[in-house]
C-alpha cells in the first residue's frame, strides 16, 4: 500500500476520515472519499493509465472531467464490469478495481508500442486503403483490429444491474450548476416555476470547486452552499447530481443520465444502478460551462503533460499536486490563474512559457513574484521522458508564428501544464440545432440563434469572467421562467465578482517545432492518434469537408468524440487550406455528449416486461393443459396441445382429425371485433367490402373483403348484422386496431355526414370455437335455450341465448369447413364457458386444438389467411374471389380493380398444389419455376404461400401464388430446393369438401 | 349476467397473485366494474338532455374531464365519446334506459364492461410510479381528481382517472394487458418497501 | 421526439399519435370515371417538401381522431392545427 506521496497535507474536497483502498492494474492503493479514480492515481504519484489507440504510445491524465481522452478504464469484475469509463469521473469507493485499457501484456511492456516505430506504415486512412481489400476479408481484418484497439472489454455475464426510468415535465430545466447555472436555477426558481437543474459532477460549483474564486467579497464556495440550500428548500425545484444532460432532441425534449449508485461498493438492492430521465421543459437554460484546449506541440502526449485547469483542479478541489516541478505552457490568461493556484496549494512551477510576446501586467506580475521564470513569445519544441515527462526544450517563435529560431532553452520538469484556450461546451445547443457563431479572439464556436425555447448563460455563452456568468445566469433563469409562464416576486441580482481586464489569447493552432518529418507527432485527438500530419494529409489527398476529414482521419472520434480535439483540428485544417475556420463549419454534435449504457436507455424494458404480452381469458386452462405456444402479434395463442410423448406434427394430426370426425373446441377470443352502430353502418360497410350488405337480414352473418383504394385485400372477416342499425364486425386477429383505424379514418376524413359510430369490444368477448360434426351435440350438450335445428340456426346466421347458464352470442359461420359454432360470451365468462365445453364435449371426444391445427383445416379448404395468402400486392380477383366483388355498387379498392394492371392474365393467382411425393411438405416461401435449369437465373414464376401435411387427405398439401395460375391446373411445375427438385401439380385451391356440405348441414 | 361463480378477472388472484402492498403505494384490481361507451353529439341538445335525465348529471364536455355522482361516472374520451362507469352488474340497466331514451337520434351505447378492467393505484408514491411510464404530465399543478386521459403506461394503452389527491389513480386497461400491466407496477414499485 | 397539440385534448408526446401523411389528397368523386392517371395520382403522388408541410395526424392512443397538423419539416416547428374539415388557417412565413 502506497502513502499519497503526492497528497497535499490540507485542503481539497476531500474526506481524510474516510479513507478508501482501490486497485488498479492490480496493485493495491489508497486514497479518500472524495476523490476521483484519477486524482486518487495523482496523489499517488501515477500518470501512466493507458495506452494509445494506434500507436500504443503511453498515456497519462490529460484533464479533469468529461473530456478526458486517455485515462479510460475497465471498471469493476464480473457482471458489474464496465469498459471505457473515465478515470477523471470515476468515484473512488472502498474496494474500486480499475485496469487500464487497450495494453497488452501490460502497461508499462505493451507489445502495440511497435506500432508507433512503424508510424510511416499507419497514415490517415491507413485502415480503408489497407483493410478493404479483397472485400470478404474486412470481417477477419475487424476482428484483430478491434482487439489491437482495444476498447474494453464487454461483460460476458448478463447485467446484474437494476436500471430505471423517469418521465417528466418541468417549466425550466437548468442544465449545468456552476455559476450560471445556479444563478439561472435561483432566479427560475423564485419565479414558482417547477425546475430541475442537473449536474454531471457529485456537487454543484462547476468550476468553483476548482479554483480560489471569491462572490461578494467571499470564497465563491460559500455562495454555492446558500444557493445550493435556497434550491433545496423551494419545493417545486428538483436537483439532480451525477446527471449527464446528454441529448437535446425536438420540442425541447431532453434526457438525463443519473448515476444513482455508479458511486457505492454496495448498491442497494431497491435503488436503480442508473436512472434515465426523460424531461420535457417549457423552457431550458443551457449553463454548460467550457472545455480547455491542449497545446498542439510536438509529442504534446507524454504522461504529465496536462491541462492547465486540470492541474488547477486535481491540487485545489482534490489535494493532489501532479508533480514536483511543473512547467506551463500557454496561449491565454486562464494559466497564470491556475499557476498562482497550484502555487498556493504547495505545487511548484519554475517555468511559464506563454506563446504570446513579453508578457505584462498583473498576472505575469504576481506569477514572476513566486520566482517563476516567465519565457514569452517562445514555444515548447519538443519533450521528453518515456512513461513521464521529464523535460522540455523551447525555442523564440517567428513573429507570423509559423517558425522558431534562435537557442534551444532546457528545462526540466515532470509534469507539463498547459492551455490552448477554452472552447465553449455547445453540444446540446448544437444538438437542438442552433446556430453557432465563430468567436476568433477566443478562437472558439459559440451559441448565436437558437431554434427552440433554449437561453443560453455563463462561460458556454462566451461570458468570460466570473461577474459575467453570474449575471447572464440570472438574466437567462429569469427569462426562461417568464418565457413558461412565471414573474419573479423579488429581484434576483447577480451578486458582484472580480472582472479582471484580460489579454486576449493568441491562436496558434499548431505550435511549430525545429524539427518535421514523420516521425513528429502533434497529437490534435490523443484517443484517437490523430496528428497534425495526418490532417495534412487528408488535405493533400483532396478532402476539404469537416465531416470527411473526421472519417478519414478518425479525429472526433471514440467516446471523447473529439471534445478536447475538433477545434484544433478544425483550426489546422483551416490552416492547411488556408480557409477562413468559420467557412469550414463544425462536424455535426451528436448524442448523447457522454457514452451512455445500454442498460440505462433500456430500463426495464427487459425479460417479461420487454413487450406486453397478451393473453385470453382462457389462458390459464391452455397454460394447465400443456399447451405450445405461438407469438401471434403481442398475443399468446395455443400453437397446439401435445400430449405425452407425442410430436408436433402427431399432435396437429391428432387435433384435425378430430376437427373433422368429431369435434374439436378453439379459443378464437384473439379475433378482432367491432361494434358498429347506426343509420349509416349498412352505407359505411357497403363502401369497406367488396361486396353488398344492404340485403343481409337481421341475425345473419356474412364474409367480406377489405381492400385499399389500390385494390390490394388488406383485411377478411365475417360480419353479422345484429340489427337494422347495429353490426358486429371481427377482423383478423393481427388487424383488430388496424381496421378499426381504417373504419375511423373514412368516417372522420372523407365521410364526416356518415351517421356511425364504432367501437372495440375485441376483449368484451371471449370467443370458444365448436368444429365438427359433433358440435352441435356438444353445445345442447352444455345446456342452452337456443334452437339448434339446422332449421331454426342455419349456417351463417347468429343467435342471441344462454349457454351453460352465460349469456351468449352464437355464430354459425365456419372457418375449417366443419359444422362450426362461434360462442361469444362476456370476458369475465370466458373460462368457465371454455371448461363448461370441454366437459359437456368430453363424451364426444372433444379435442382442443391450436392455431396450426387451424390452419391445416382451413387449408384444406382453401381459405386464404390474410396476411399469408395476400402480402399487400394481391387482389381479390387474384384470390379467385370474383363473387365476392360487387359489380353494382361503388367501394373502395373498385377504381383499382379496373386498371389494365389488375386485369392482367398474368398476374399471380392462388392455386393449390400437389407435391409428386405425398409426403413432401414444401417450405411456405419456396419459389416456383416451370423447369429447372442446371444454373440460375430460372425465371421466377410464382412462389408457396401455405403448406401442411393434411392428415384427412393423407398427404401434403399447398398453397400457392402462381403466374396465370388458374390457367396451369394440372400442370406440372417445379420447386428447387437446395439439393432437390420437387415437382408439383397445380390443383384447385379447395381440397376438401368442394360443394361445402359439411359445414352447411 | 350468469352465476358469479363463472366469473373471472383477468387479476384474479387465484390465477395471478401477488397483491400489490407496498410502503407508500398500494394497488389492486377493481373488476367487474360496469362501463359504457356513449357515442353522440355535444352539439346537440337533446344528446346531452336525454343523457342527463337517464344519468342524472351532465355529461363532461370539457376534454378529459370526468363527472361523478354517486356509484356513476362519466369520463370524457373523445370529442363524441364518454365511458359511463358504474357499480357491477348496473350497467345493463343503465344502457337499456339510454338506449330507450335514445331511440331516433344518432348515438350509439356498447358495453365494454368486460373490455377494461381497472387497477386502482393509491399512495404517496403513486405518481412516481406512473411517472416511470407514463408520458402524461401528472403534477398536481396539471393533473388533478376529476381529470382523466386516455395515455399510455409502459407498453400499454390506459385510460387514467385521478380519484383523489393521495394521489389515488384508476387506470382501465384491456384486459388481455392488464397482467403485463400489473406485472410492470409490482416491478415499478419494487423500490418503495413492502409493507 | 415531437410535442403534438391534439385540438382535442392538448399537448401530448408523438408517442400517442399515428402519422397519417399529406393532408387535402381529395378523394375523386367519381372514381369510375376518373382517368388511370388521374387515380394513379390521387393514390401515389405526395408531396415532400423541405420546409413547410400539411399533413394529417390521429391520436391514436388518445381520442382517436384526426386532424390536420401544419409542420416544418426542417425544424419540426408546428406551426398550426386544425381539425378535420376546417380550412387550413393563414399562417405567417
Amino acid at each position: 500500500m502506497s502513502t499519497q506521496p503526492f497528497r497535499l497535507p490540507r485542503g481539497g474536497r476531500i474526506d481524510r476520515a474516510r479513507p478508501h483502498r482501490f486497485i488498479f492494474n492490480g496493485r493495491a492503493y489508497s486514497g479518500y472519499a472524495g476523490d476521483t479514480l484519477a486524482a486518487a492515481l495523482l496523489a499517488n504519484g501515477i500518470h501512466l493509465v493507458g495506452r494509445s489507440f494506434k500507436y500504443h504510445r503511453p498515456r497519462g491524465i490529460v484533464t479533469a472531467g468529461v473530456e478526458e481522452p486517455n485515462a479510460l478504464v475497465q471498471l469493476g469484475v464480473g457482471a458489474r464490469s464496465e469498459p471505457n469509463l473515465r478515470a477523471t469521473q470515476c468515484e473512488l469507493y472502498d474496494g474500486l478495481i480499475a485496469t487500464s485499457q487497450n495494453c497488452w501484456p501490460s502497461l508499462r511492456f505493451d507489445l502495440g508500442a511497435i506500432n508507433d516505430r512503424l508510424a510511416r506504415f499507419l497514415p490517415a486512412g491507413f485502415y480503408y486503403k489497407t483493410f478493404m481489400w479483397p472485400p470478404s476479408a474486412w470481417m477477419q481484418y475487424e476482428h484483430a483490429i478491434r482487439r489491437m484497439a482495444g476498447l474494453g472489454t464487454a461483460p460476458e455475464e448478463r447485467d446484474s444491474d437494476r436500471y430505471d426510468k423517469r418521465l417528466v415535465h418541468c417549466d425550466v430545466l437548468v442544465v449545468g450548476a456552476g455559476p450560471a447555472g445556479l444563478a439561472a436555477a435561483l432566479a427560475a426558481g423564485r419565479t414558482g416555476a417547477r425546475v430541475i437543474l442537473a449536474d454531471e459532477q457529485v456537487e454543484f460549483g462547476g468550476s468553483l470547486l476548482s479554483g480560489s474564486a471569491e462572490i461578494d467579497g467571499r470564497p465563491a464556495l460559500d455562495w454555492v452552499a446558500r444557493a445550493t440550500a435556497e434550491l433545496d428548500w423551494m419545493a417545486e425545484a428538483k436537483l439532480l447530481r451525477r446527471a449527464t444532460v446528454f441529448g437535446y432532441y425536438d420540442h425541447n425534449y431532453l434526457a438525463i443520465v443519473e448515476r444513482v449508485a455508479d458511486h457505492l461498493a454496495n448498491p442497494g438492492e431497491r435503488e436503480p444502478r442508473q436512472r434515465l430521465w426523460k424531461v420535457r421543459a417549457r423552457q431550458v437554460v443551457l449553463a454548460t460551462g467550457a472545455i480547455e484546449r491542449p497545446l498542439i506541440f510536438r509529442d504534446n502526449d507524454r504522461p504529465g503533460i496536462m491541462l492547465a485547469g486540470a492541474a488547477r483542479a486535481y491540487a485545489h478541489r482534490y489535494a493532489a499536486v501532479p508533480g514536483r516541478r511543473t512547467v506551463v505552457f500557454t496561449n491565454n490568461d486562464s494559466a497564470y490563474a491556475a499557476a498562482l493556484d497550484l502555487i498556493e496549494a504547495g505545487g511548484p512551477v519554475t517555468t511559464l512559457i506563454d506563446i504570446r510576446a513579453e508578457p505584462q501586467g498583473e498576472l505575469a506580475d504576481a506569477v514572476r513574484a513566486h520566482g517563476v521564470e516567465v519565457i514569452g513569445g517562445s514555444a515548447i519544441v519538443a519533450t521528453s521522458g518515456r512513461h513521464r515527462v521529464k523535460g522540455v526544450e523551447v525555442m523564440r517563435l517567428t513573429p507570423d508564428g509559423t517558425g522558431v529560431a534562435g537557442p534551444v532553452k532546457y528545462r526540466d520538469c515532470d509534469v507539463v501544464c498547459m492551455s490552448g484556450g477554452w472552447t465553449p461546451a455547445v453540444h446540446l445547443f448544437s444538438q437542438s440545432r442552433g446556430t453557432l457563431a465563430y468567436d476568433s479572439t477566443h478562437g472558439c464556436f459559440v451559441p448565436s440563434r437558437a431554434a427552440q425555447a433554449t437561453h443560453v448563460a455563463g462561460i458556454c455563452n462566451g461570458a468570460w469572467t466570473l461577474a459575467e456568468c453570474l449575471r447572464q445566469g440570472f438574466t437567462a433563469g429569469t427569462a426562461a421562467a417568464r418565457a413558461a409562464g412565471f414573474v419573479e416576486v423579488a429581484a434576483a441580482a447577480a451578486p458582484p465578482a472580480p472582472e479582471p481586464t484580460a489579454t486576449p489569447p493568441r491562436i496558434l493552432w499548431a505550435v511549430p517545432s525545429d524539427r518535421a518529418g514523420t516521425t513528429s507527432k502533434h497529437f490534435v485527438d490523443f484517443q484517437n492518434d490523430v496528428t497534425v500530419a495526418d490532417i495534412q494529409l487528408a488535405a493533400r489527398e483532396g478532402y476539404r469537408s469537416v465531416e470527411h476529414v473526421k472519417r478519414y482521419t478518425t479525429s472526433g472520434m471514440g467516446t471523447d468524440q473529439g471534445k478536447l480535439g475538433n477545434i484544433p483540428a478544425l483550426g489546422v485544417l483551416s490552416d492547411v487550406l488556408a480557409a477562413d475556420l468559420p467557412s469550414l463549419g463544425t462536424t455535426t454534435f451528436r448524442p448523447p455528449y457522454t457514452p451512455v449504457s445500454f442498460g440505462a436507455l433500456t430500463g426495464r424494458d427487459i425479460d417479461a416486461l420487454a413487450d406486453p404480452i397478451r393473453v385470453t381469458p382462457m389462458h390459464d386452462w391452455h397454460v394447465a393443459n400443456g399447451a405450445i405456444f405461438e407469438d401471434v402479434g403481442q398475443w399468446k395463442r395455443p400453437h397446439f396441445y401435445p400430449r405425452a410423448g407425442e410430436t408436433m406434427r402427431a399432435a396437429v394430426d391428432r387435433e384435425v382429425t378430430a376437427a373433422r370426425t368429431a369435434v374439436g373446441i378453439l379459443d378464437a377470443s384473439t379475433l378482432g371485433k367491432i361494434d358498429i352502430q347506426g343509420p349509416d353502418a349498412v352505407t359505411l360497410l357497403n363502401r369497406i367490402y367488396t361486396n353488398g350488405w344492404t340485403t343481409l337480414e337481421a341475425a345473419r352473418c356474412r364474409y367480406g373483403l377489405m381492400l385499399k383504394d389500390d385494390g390490394m385485400v388488406i383485411d377478411d372477416g365475417v360480419t353479422t348484422r345484429l340489427a337494422p342499425d347495429h353490426f358486429h364486425m371481427t377482423t383478423t386477429t393481427g388487424n383488430a386496431a388496424r381496421v378499426l383505424g381504417w373504419l375511423e379514418e373514412w368516417v372522420q376524413t372523407e365521410w364526416p355526414d356518415l351517421r356511425v359510430y364504432m367501437a372495440s369490444v375485441t376483449e368484451q368477448w371471449a370467443v370458444a370455437t365448436l368444429s365438427g360434426p359433433r358440435a352441435r351435440d356438444v353445445l345442447a350438450a352444455a345446456g342452452t335455450d337456443l334452437d339448434l335445428a339446422p332449421t331454426a340456426f342455419p349456417s351463417q346466421s347468429m343467435r342471441q341465448g344462454a349457454v351453460a347458464g352465460m349469456p351468449a352470442r352464437v355464430f354459425r359461420v365456419s372457418f375449417t369447413g366443419e359444422l362450426s359454432y362461434e360462442v361469444n360470451v362476456p370476458a369475465r365468462c370466458g373460462g368457465a364457458l371454455w371448461e363448461a365445453l370441454i366437459a359437456a364435449g368430453a363424451p364426444f371426444g372433444i379435442t382442443p386444438y391450436g392455431t396450426e391445427a387451424m390452419h391445416v383445416l382451413r387449408a384444406e379448404k382453401g381459405f386464404i389467411i390474410v396476411g399469408q395468402e395476400t402480402d399487400g400486392t394481391v387482389t381479390p380477383l387474384d384470390l379467385g374471389l370474383d363473387r365476392l366483388v360487387s359489380k353494382t355498387k361503388d367501394f373502395i379498392g373498385k377504381r383499382a380493380l379496373l386498371r389494365p394492371d389488375t386485369q392482367r392474365s398474368d398476374r399471380k393467382q392462388l392455386v393449390g398444389l400437389l407435391t409428386e411425393d405425398p409426403n413432401e411438405v414444401l417450405p411456405e416461401g419456396a419459389q416456383i419455376v416451370v423447369e429447372r435449369r442446371p444454373e440460375p437465373p430460372m425465371p421466377m414464376i410464382g412462389h408457396v404461400t401455405s403448406s401442411y401435411f393434411s392428415p384427412t387427405l393423407g398427404r401434403s398439401i399447398a398453397l400457392a401464388l402462381i403466374v396465370g395460375g388458374r390457367a396451369r391446373h394440372g400442370e406440372t411445375l417445379c420447386v428447387p430446393l437446395l439439393g432437390k427438385t420437387v415437382k408439383v401439380e397445380v390443383a384447385e385451391s379447395c381440397f376438401y369438401d368442394r360443394d361445402g356440405a359439411r359445414a352447411n348441414g | 349476467m350468469a352465476d358469479r361463480t363463472q366469473w373471472g378477472s383477468p387479476l384474479d388472484a387465484a390465477s395471478w397473485p401477488p397483491r400489490g402492498i407496498f410502503a407508500t403505494v398500494r394497488f389492486e384490481e377493481r373488476p367487474f366494474v360496469g362501463k359504457l361507451i356513449l357515442r353522440g353529439s355535444a352539439d346537440t341538445r337533446e344528446f346531452l338532455d336525454v343523457s342527463r335525465a337517464v344519468l342524472g348529471f351532465a355529461l363532461p364536455t370539457t376534454a378529459n374531464t370526468v363527472a361523478v355522482d354517486g356509484d356513476l361516472a362519466a369520463l370524457w374520451l373523445g370529442p363524441r365519446e364518454w365511458m359511463v362507469t358504474t357499480t357491477p352488474e348496473r350497467e345493463a340497466d343503465i344502457a337499456e334506459r339510454l338506449c330507450r331514451a335514445l331511440v331516433g337520434q344518432h348515438a350509439a351505447v356498447t358495453d365494454v364492461s368486460d373490455g377494461r378492467t381497472v387497477i386502482r393505484l393509491a399512495g404517496p408514491s403513486a405518481r412516481d410510479i406512473l411517472m416511470k411510464g407514463c408520458p402524461l404530465d401528472l403534477h398536481p399543478r396539471e393533473f388533478v381528481p376529476g381529470r382523466c386521459a386516455q395515455s399510455q403506461l409502459a407498453r400499454a394503452q390506459i385510460i387514467l382517472h385521478q380519484i383523489d389527491e393521495t394521489p389515488t389513480y384508476d387506470l382501465y386497461v384491456a384486459p388481455s394487458f392488464a397482467r403485463y400491466l400489473w406485472a410492470w407496477l409490482v416491478d415499478a414499485a419494487a423500490e418503495y418497501a413492502i409493507a | 421526439m415531437l410535442r403534438i397539440p391534439c385540438p382535442y385534448c392538448g399537448p401530448r408526446d408523438e408517442t400517442e399519435f399515428a402519422y397519417g401523411g399529406e393532408a387535402h389528397i381529395a378523394r375523386p368523386q367519381n372514381p369510375a370515371t376518373t382517368t388511370d392517371a388521374d387515380w394513379a395520382d390521387f393514390l401515389f403522388m405526395r408531396k415532400n417538401p423541405k420546409g413547410r408541410h400539411r399533413e394529417r395526424w390521429m391520436h391514436a392512443r388518445g381520442c382517436r381522431q384526426w386532424f390536420n397538423v401544419e409542420r416544418d419539416t426542417v425544424t419540426h416547428q408546428i406551426v398550426t392545427v386544425y381539425r378535420m374539415g376546417e380550412p387550413p388557417p393563414e399562417t405567417p412565413r
